[in-house]
């Protein structure tokens, strides 16, 4: 018989002795996250009061006001104005300027091998794909340092600019770079970027107009002629518009260098070469294996749809593969980034390099490499949260 | 009503030869290149041009590694006479390539040190040794004789400063001394990136995604200009320790991830279940979790310890005389300056070499694995 | 004890163990650590010939290792207790501020910008040059102002690369920097032509010329020096002891040469009766307890290493690879700028 008066035990809570408390496992958790936060804040603090006690100790300046002091030194390639007059800042930004130039231009590079190779790796033909394997392991296990060094004494040893090959008459290839003739800066150019940019937007909007319609009404608009028409179209027309100018600055041989034409310099290409060689490696990897994770069932049905095999590669297999593809493919990317950063050895006035400098003259160690360490950091964090924002367009959505 | 004759398979009369599939008949050699090599026009066309460009690279080689090549000679003059490839050089320059700073009387030492250290690996990779109590006092004493090798300063070698250790040993250090401190911590990192506890997640996301976003070169930097400004006045940790701590740790930040991708893929059962026996969180993660997840993840963990090998040539960048910064170096020499092609080959082939030697181990763990033995 | 407190306390004891193999040594008392340790640990340049460079089995020999050497005899009495460390222009700051070696006698010009900013304290100057160019004697290069458009080879963080940028702003000139750190592939890039000029302190490129190129003569040192380069030993701030004793073993080289004391001759002037001479060699004074070493400290300097005219003879006298007139680098009393401090 149950009894009904205030002495029932049944819900009541337990006594709450000491042994209850330290065997309780949320109360354990916690303070073993206290003392964890304790001991990370106590290191935190006592490496940072070493680093002020050191470098008071040796006189060492410290604070970021040097990167307004003048810089005095000259830096080789630029894309913006410089000189010695400048403030280490502006060093700083002309180091960046040149890493974003080197990085973007090995992406490119990269992805057109990489794709290709890695489409090779895995073609019905038994000696391309061969050979497409025999490059893949080649260029993967060389370390990219050794790579650089290879191109940029290479590139170092063409012959000097009094015996400069000439490249069909448009350019010469030395030991400075290569040099090629370029259209005359001329206004319209500004315009004629401006009509390119347009461009690329225009047709991106097509393409995603084309798949709406597709989509809701089920034919098939090909926008690839039209996409390329308003690529170049554009530009032309702003030519055209401008006047059409044709004057050509040829690079003349004068004095030490060449005047006129634009040059590539060879510390730029190595840099380049070797980067881009490296990172295509692992591209021909990830796309390879992109493209075998397709379930082979899909193609089957859509042959048996009777597709043509462009048009099962366009909507069927890309699609799939692309999902597989895209995350490792950024993570490659950001990895070619950081490793432009080598140009510290073939002399390429990149950011790494430059802070490598203004760590030298100034003395601030900290500063300097706090500096570089962040602007990679805030490159890397910006693709990764692209790439989250890429996965969660395209993951499949499960009901 | 159908009977069954209607249904049966059309049986062969005994005059007509009946299909029979052989899985192990070997295709004809002439088949199997029409069907591998010239499937269609287009593939004839593209079999045909990259053979043509094969063949005549593959012949470029020859004339100028092999049949136009100087093997041996100690003087550079007949080098600049011939027309190919100058493997004197190597022969001539293989001592500070290989050896870098090291007192040149000492490099038997060297050898005698990375015959230890291979025979080390070798035997530790076999997994009939995989046994603690082999394996914890092989390494012990693998690692004091190396020690008493490359320091010196007892049983009566001269003693050698870390400083002035070069060349492949140097690599082979940085190498063993990133993976053997590397792995534990990125261990740590990966149980505390998906651990419970918001603060051990917290400290290990930022640690984890801090050291990824930063190139290695920034890194070393830390560890050799920077990080003796950390230390309280009077301490001093060595150089070449620093320089190996820094790489081990950017090591297990990237492997940490690895990790923690196979810990994801372990069922919420297995921790359950774990939980249902009463196993603390220690004793799950060493004898459920974490022999599973690292199973999974084994490809990709051996995929970066094949990458942290070539990592260890970026400490050119900081000064010390690894075996590319050794070769560098020795390329200055006027006379045998313009053979730098044959001395880069040489060591291109000595990473080659030891890369698709721990590929080619990490496809053979792979199988293993798949077939259960470890 | 189950497994799990073991393999704690396994990895506690490893821990402790990692960290007891850091070194200690008392900061500020650089000389305590030294004797203790039993060597110099001195930043040299790599290879720069007459300076510092070692050869092909690993010895090195050179101006400035013989200041390192003069350092060592001062401390230990023995020249040979001195470990070399190699560092780039880039390394050497970082390596003397972090305690990787105790002095820097490596090329190193005596700025205000490093006085303060790094941190270091300047020995008196050792070398007195200035910034010069090596050209290609093909190019037709007479003078520094036919450089203009060039591209010129330096090396990044020295006084080098300001003093570039100056001259040829005030000449109104242009020019392309090539700027690479490794000293090897820095000559590597000047004589395949891929800069037209190779630009260092005056003193080291005619080593570079006999050493680092095939053909020294198709090189050629333009006339004229362009900046003031003095070159002296650096030690951090913060250690006066240290400082001081670097500071006089330099001044008793100059004193030596200046009193006609040699390595031949040391041992006849300790029976001197010039009072300057018994205070150098210790005969007198306890000026070797005052600086925390012993009393004959200038005596080994000088026997052991030489005097200046000595030390420089035998790496830029007349007759070795790397000849050069003594110019600026001669005693106050023969016109020059070596001025060594009274010993008393």
């Amino acid at each position: 018989m149950t009894h009904i008066d205030g002495s029932d035990q049944r819900g009541a809570k337990p006594r709450q002795t000491l042994s209850t408390l330290l065997y309780s496992k949320s109360f354990r958790t916690a303070v073993t996250q206290v003392v964890m936060a304790a001991v990370v804040i106590f290191i935190g603090l006592f490496l940072y009061q070493n680093v002020v006690e050191n470098l008071r100790a040796q006189n060492i300046a410290t604070g970021f006001g040097f990167l307004e002091q003048t810089s005095q030194f000259d830096i080789g390639e630029k894309m913006i104005t410089y000189s010695a007059r400048d403030s280490y800042g502006r060093a700083f930004v002309v180091g960046l300027l040149n890493t974003l130039s080197v990085s973007a231009a090995g992406i490119f590079l990269a992805t057109l091998i990489g794709f290709t190779v890695g489409i090779s790796r895995i073609s019905s033909n038994w000696l391309l794909s061969k050979v497409a394997t025999g490059y893949v392991e080649i260029v993967r296990n060389i370390p990219v340092i050794l790579q650089v060094i290879f191109w940029s004494v290479l590139l170092r040893n063409l012959p000097n600019a009094r015996n400069a090959v000439e490249v069909y008459g448009v350019g010469f290839l030395t030991n400075r770079g290569l040099t090629f003739a370029v259209p005359a800066t001329h206004p319209i150019h500004s315009t004629m970027g401006i009509a390119l940019v347009a461009g690329i937007v225009l047709a991106i909007l097509g393409s995603i107009w084309a798949r709406r319609h597709r989509e809701s009404t089920g034919t098939y608009v090909n926008m690839l002629w039209p996409s390329i028409g308003l690529v170049i179209g554009l530009p032309v027309l702003a030519w055209l518009f401008g006047g059409a100018p044709t004057a050509i600055s040829y690079p003349v041989q004068k004095g030490f260098n060449f005047q006129g034409g634009v040059t590539i310099s060879p510390e730029f290409t190595a840099l380049l070469i070797g980067i881009a060689l490296y990172a295509s490696g692992f591209i021909a990897e990830i796309v390879r294996a992109g493209l075998q994770a397709t379930p082979k069932g899909q193609i089957e049905a859509a042959r048996s749809m009777g597709f043509r095999p462009w048009f099962v590669t366009r909507y069927v297999v890309l699609p799939q593969a692309l999902r597989v593809i895209v995350p490792p493919l950024t993570s490659q990317y950001v990895s070619l980034i950081k490793n432009s950063s080598i140009a510290v050895v073939v002399g390429y006035p990149d950011l790494v390099n430059i802070g490598n400098t203004v760590m030298n003259q100034t003395g601030q160690a900290v500063e300097a490499i706090a500096v570089m360490m962040l602007v990679y950091l805030t490159i890397s964090l910006i693709t990764s949260t692209f790439m989250n924002f890429y996965n969660r367009l395209v993951a499949i959505k499960e009901r | 009503m159908t009977t069954q004759s209607q249904h049966a398979p059309k049986m062969a009369t005994p005059l007509e030869p009946v299909m029979q599939f052989d899985p192990n008949a070997k295709v004809p050699f002439a088949k199997w290149v029409q069907k591998h090599l010239f499937t269609s026009l287009w593939q004839s066309l593209m079999t045909l041009v990259v053979a043509a460009l094969l063949l005549r690279f593959a012949w470029f080689v020859l004339k100028w590694g092999v049949i136009d090549a100087v093997f041996y000679t100690p003087d550079p003059d007949v080098c600049r006479a011939a027309a190919g490839a100058c493997w004197a050089v190597i022969v001539e320059k293989h001592r500070p390539m290989l050896f870098g700073l090291y007192p040149y009387d000492e490099h038997w030492r060297l050898v005698i040190m990375m015959v230890v250290y291979l025979s080390t690996i070798v035997a530790s990779l076999m997994p009939k040794l995989w046994n603690f109590k082999i394996l914890i006092p092989l390494w012990i004493l693998s690692v004091t004789s190396i020690g008493i090798l490359m320091f010196g300063g007892v049983l009566g070698l001269v003693y050698v400063p870390t400083s002035e250790w070069g060349g492949l040993p140097l690599t082979m250090i940085l190498f063993s001394g990133t993976v053997l401190i590397g792995m534990p911590v990125a261990v740590v990192l990966a149980l505390g990136r998906r651990s419970p506890m918001p603060v051990a997640r917290g400290v290990s996301v930022v640690f984890i995604e801090a050291l990824r976003g930063v190139p290695l070169i920034t890194i070393l930097f830390v560890a050799v200009n920077v990080f003796p400004l950390f230390l309280p006045a009077g301490v001093e940790v060595n150089k070449l320790l620093r320089i190996t701590v820094g790489i081990a740790i950017f090591f297990a930040c990237y492997q940490a991830e690895v990790i923690r991708g196979g810990l994801q893929a372990i069922p919420t059962g297995q921790y359950e279940a774990a939980a249902s026996l009463n196993m603390s969180y220690w004793q799950t993660t060493r004898k459920i979790i974490l022999p599973q997840a690292l199973r999974i993840s084994l490809p990709a963990i051996t995929n970066h310890i094949i990458a942290a090998m070539k990592n260890t040539s970026f400490v050119i960048i900081i000064g010390l005389f690894d075996i590319l910064t050794a070769t560098t170096a020795v390329m200055q020499d006027p006379l045998w300056r313009r053979y730098y092609i044959e001395a880069y080959l040489f060591v291109a082939a000595v990473y080659l070499f030891f890369g698709y030697a721990l590929s080619l181990y990490a496809r053979q763990v792979e199988k293993w694995i798949n077939s259960g033995r470890i | 004890m189950n497994k799990d407190f073991k393999l704690k306390t396994a990895l506690c004891a490893i821990g402790l163990a990692t960290l007891g193999s850091a070194g200690f040594a008392d900061s500020g008392d650089t000389l305590a650590s030294v004797k203790e340790r039993g060597e110099v640990l001195c930043g040299v340049h790599p290879a720069r010939h007459g300076f510092a460079a070692p050869n092909s089995k690993g010895h090195w020999d050179g101006f400035e290792v013989d200041y390192c050497h003069a350092i060592a005899a001062a401390v230990f009495g023995d020249a040979d207790k001195v470990r070399f460390v190699a560092l780039s222009s880039q390394q050497r700051f970082p390596a003397i501020q972090s305690g990787e070696v105790d002095v820097l006698v490596r090329n190193v010009t005596a700025t205000l910008g490093r006085d303060t900013a790094l941190g270091l304290n300047f020995a008196p100057p050792i070398f007195y040059t200035g910034t010069g160019f090596l050209v290609h004697a093909d190019s037709g290069v007479k003078t520094v102002e036919d450089l203009d458009g060039a591209t010129i080879c330096v090396a990044p963080g020295s006084t080098t690369e300001r003093n570039v940028a100056q001259i040829f702003a005030t000449r109104g000139m242009d020019y392309t920097p090539v700027v690479i750190e490794n000293n090897k592939q820095l000559v590597d890039a000047y004589v395949t032509g891929r800069c037209d000029a190779l630009t260092k302190d005056k003193a080291a490129l005619p080593g570079v010329r006999a050493y680092d190129t095939e053909n020294p003569a198709e090189h050629v040192l333009l006339p004229g020096i362009f900046s003031k380069e003095p070159l002296a030993a650096a030690v951090r701030q913060g250690d006066d002891q240290w400082y001081d004793l670097v500071k006089w073993v330099t001044y008793a080289t100059f004193n030596a040469e200046e009193l006609g004391v040699t390595s031949e001759n040391a041992d006849d002037m300790k029976s001197s009766d010039n009072v300057d001479i018994q205070s150098l060699l210790g005969v007198t004074g306890d000026y070797g307890s005052k600086l925390g070493v012993s009393e004959d400290w200038a005596y080994n300097v000088i026997t052991q290493v030489g005097n200046y005219a000595e030390i420089y003879a035998r790496h830029f006298g007349p007759g070795s690879p790397v000849e050069l007139d003594r110019d600026l680098n001669t005693l106050w009393v023969d016109g020059g700028l070596l001025y060594g401090f009274p010993i008393k």
